[in-house]
């Protein structure tokens, strides 16, 4: 099969999802360049976690296309699956397994064998630092290392693309800000990333911003440009903003 | 090559691994899997009695002769009769049949020992409450027994002179041990793997590891063979646990092949596997697998044969009992431990398995999708 070419990692057109009377997503366009790290924002129930699974053929859209690393969500779903990497917000891992045989499971089912398999797991369980804990229960770890071992098993297959559910969330400072420089460093080596979060501080690390608010996109740029679409200093005061609208809206 | 290393690098392999390794720390699943069929098996082989021994038994001996009295005293001898009272009138013995002091009752006419005697056929007269058909069976057929006994006896002297029709064949003592552990084997197999699956897939989901998991290239089949086939080992141990225990506590005899035991029961394995993962696939926790679970197990406990005869069942609950794996498993079961059949038997059983086997395995790998709604 031929590889399509891409420039951008997600092009999303009118993309929506609805669960019975309940619109999760409504009319969501936007484009994400390969090689940008870039944040997703909102309110919980705002749809960012649903748009993350439609984008990972997690969940069938309702309505519009999207394509990520230059694959159909719809049509390519397995191809995507190939090339992307995904934690999720809760951790998805297997707590009655090591941190070794997590790491082992993820390679082989993303397709790594023998000597490549141990030569990657090794460089993983160095990068993350996870070398001294390769024994434990994944159970046992506390957040900072959980949210470690989640990064390095969907990093396993070097995905062109990686979708990170709020990874920081429950999280010390100290191992957020590890974290993030490892973010950083996949996004020098030209890996795309889409995070959400709700720390201002990694809202302010993302080259660019998304918000959502009650399943619609409302403003998408760089830091400055959000600032100023919305009239105000901080990030955090734009997230209040919206926060009083939606509850605005509700009463 | 290429072939042979696709299939060295499936996914399949990682998942069966994975499976295992998770099951040997399972501590408690591991010992309820095999705890549970030994349980089981001494709870239903001690308490399910269907035969029953002791009915309590009204005489009616119009003959009063040697002849009679010994009938009588082999009806006694087979354990199967307590004679509670003796009636000189049919009235008499109508009441105590009706008031549930006896369940049975014998009634020797005045020529029976004329006709022991001159040769020609004997006969007695052996009535039985039927209200409670599986005691009224027995009985019944602890009469023939009994009769047949004392016409063994008679032949000695000349021809037979009782005459037996019935005789219930491949299990001559009637004891229900012999005919329940059998079915048994099934009935907790059906449950205990449907179960195990469905919950190990809904488990899966409920702690979010299936998001991961899906998120994957996995193929479905790997992901769905990979589920099941660790499962094949815990049932051939269930398996082996019931035999074995089954000879220890129960003598349950062994008369067919072993072997063709073992490779029929692959076939309702993994069908009872493959239906555990289609349930997987209709319910959304845990305590929903299990509900459906056990509302399974009932059509299979009334109407499959285990417990009742199917032969005595109306059309529709035949036709239920077809659709269901253990009917056919059953079958084979008894065939093999009990009556020692061989292939040339069990064939159409074996194919009927296979059938669901194949059947179920496509249906649950169709119906499982790699999303999370």
């Amino acid at each position: 099969m031929s590889e399509p070419s891409w420039s951008n990692a997600v092009v999303a057109e009118g993309l929506r999802k609805s669960f019975g009377p309940l619109v999760a997503v409504e009319g969501l366009s936007m484009t994400i360049r390969r090689g940008e790290v870039f944040g997703f924002l909102g309110p919980n129930g705002s749809g960012k976690t649903t748009t993350i699974r439609m984008l990972c053929g997690l969940m069938e859209p309702s309505g519009g296309t999207a394509t990520v690393v230059g694959y159909d969500v719809r049509r390519d779903a397995e191809q995507i699956r190939r090339r992307i990497g995904y934690m999720s917000q809760k951790f998805g891992l297997y707590d009655d397994l090591s941190v070794g045989e997590n790491l082992k499971f993820y390679a082989s089912i993303y397709g790594l064998h023998g000597a490549g398999r141990r030569a990657r797991i090794a460089e993983l369980l160095a990068d993350l630092g996870l070398a001294p804990r390769v024994g434990q229960l994944a159970g046992t770890l506390s957040g900072g290392w959980k949210q470690r071992l989640a990064l390095a098993c969907a990093m396993a297959h070097r995905p062109a693309m990686l979708f990170l559910d709020e990874p920081t969330a429950g999280v010390d400072p100290a191992s957020r800000r590890i974290f993030w420089h490892k973010i950083h460093d996949l996004a020098a080596q030209g890996t795309t990333i889409l995070v959400t979060t709700h720390y201002m501080d990694e809202a302010a690390q993302c080259g660019r911003l998304a918000f959502l608010s009650r399943g619609r996109l409302i403003a998408v740029g760089t830091v400055a440009e959000v600032l100023e679409h919305f009239h105000q200093p901080t990030i955090e005061d734009v997230f209040i903003e919206l926060q009083r609208r939606d509850e605005g809206a509700v009463v | 090559m290429s072939r042979l290393r696709r299939l060295v690098e499936a996914p399949l392999w990682a998942m069966l691994w994975k499976e295992l390794v998770q099951l040997r720390r399972d501590r408690m699943t591991l010992g309820l899997m095999l705890g549970i069929p030994a349980i089981q098996l001494a709870l239903f082989g001690f308490a399910i009695q269907t035969e029953v021994r002791h009915v309590p038994t009204v005489v009616l001996d119009e003959s009063h002769s040697s002849e009679s009295r010994r009938l009588v005293e082999v009806f006694r001898n087979s354990g199967n009769f307590d004679i509670v009272a003796r009636v000189s009138d049919r009235h008499a013995l109508a009441v105590e049949i009706e008031t549930g002091r006896a369940n049975a009752a014998l009634v020797i006419p005045p020529e029976f020992m004329r006709d022991v005697r001159r040769g020609r056929p004997a006969q007695a007269q052996v009535i039985v409450d039927a209200a409670d058909p599986l005691a009224s069976q027995a009985a019944l057929s602890g009469a023939q027994l009994a009769a047949a006994a004392r016409a063994g006896e008679l032949a000695g002297a000349g021809p037979a002179r009782l005459d037996v029709r019935v005789r219930p064949w491949y299990n001559p003592g009637l004891r229900s041990p012999v005919y329940i552990v059998p079915g048994i084997i099934g009935v907790l197999l059906s449950l205990t793997l449907v179960l195990i699956t469905s919950m190990a897939v809904v488990r899966e989901r409920e702690r979010g590891t299936l998001e991961q998991l899906i998120v994957t290239p996995i193929d479905k089949t790997s992901l769905v063979l990979g589920k099941i086939l660790p499962f094949l080992l815990i049932g051939y141990v269930q398996i082996t646990v019931i035999l074995v225990l089954g000879r220890v506590l129960f003598r349950v005899p062994m008369l067919g092949s072993l072997p063709l035991l073992y490779l029929l029961s692959l076939a309702f394995i993994v069908a009872s596997l493959a239906l555990g993962l289609l349930m997987s696939t209709l319910v959304r926790s845990q305590v929903q697998a299990m509900q459906l679970s056990f509302l399974f197990l009932l059509p299979n406990i009334l109407l499959s044969g285990f417990m009742f005869p199917r032969q005595a069942m109306p059309e529709l609950a035949r036709w239920i009992g077809a659709a269901l794996p253990l009917t056919y498993f059953l079958t084979i079961l008894r065939g093999v431990l009990l009556k020692g059949t061989g292939w040339a038997e069990l064939w159409p059983e074996a194919l009927a398995l296979v059938g669901f086997a194949v059947g179920l395995v496509v249906l649950s790998v169709a119906r499982f999708h790699k999303t999370i709604e």
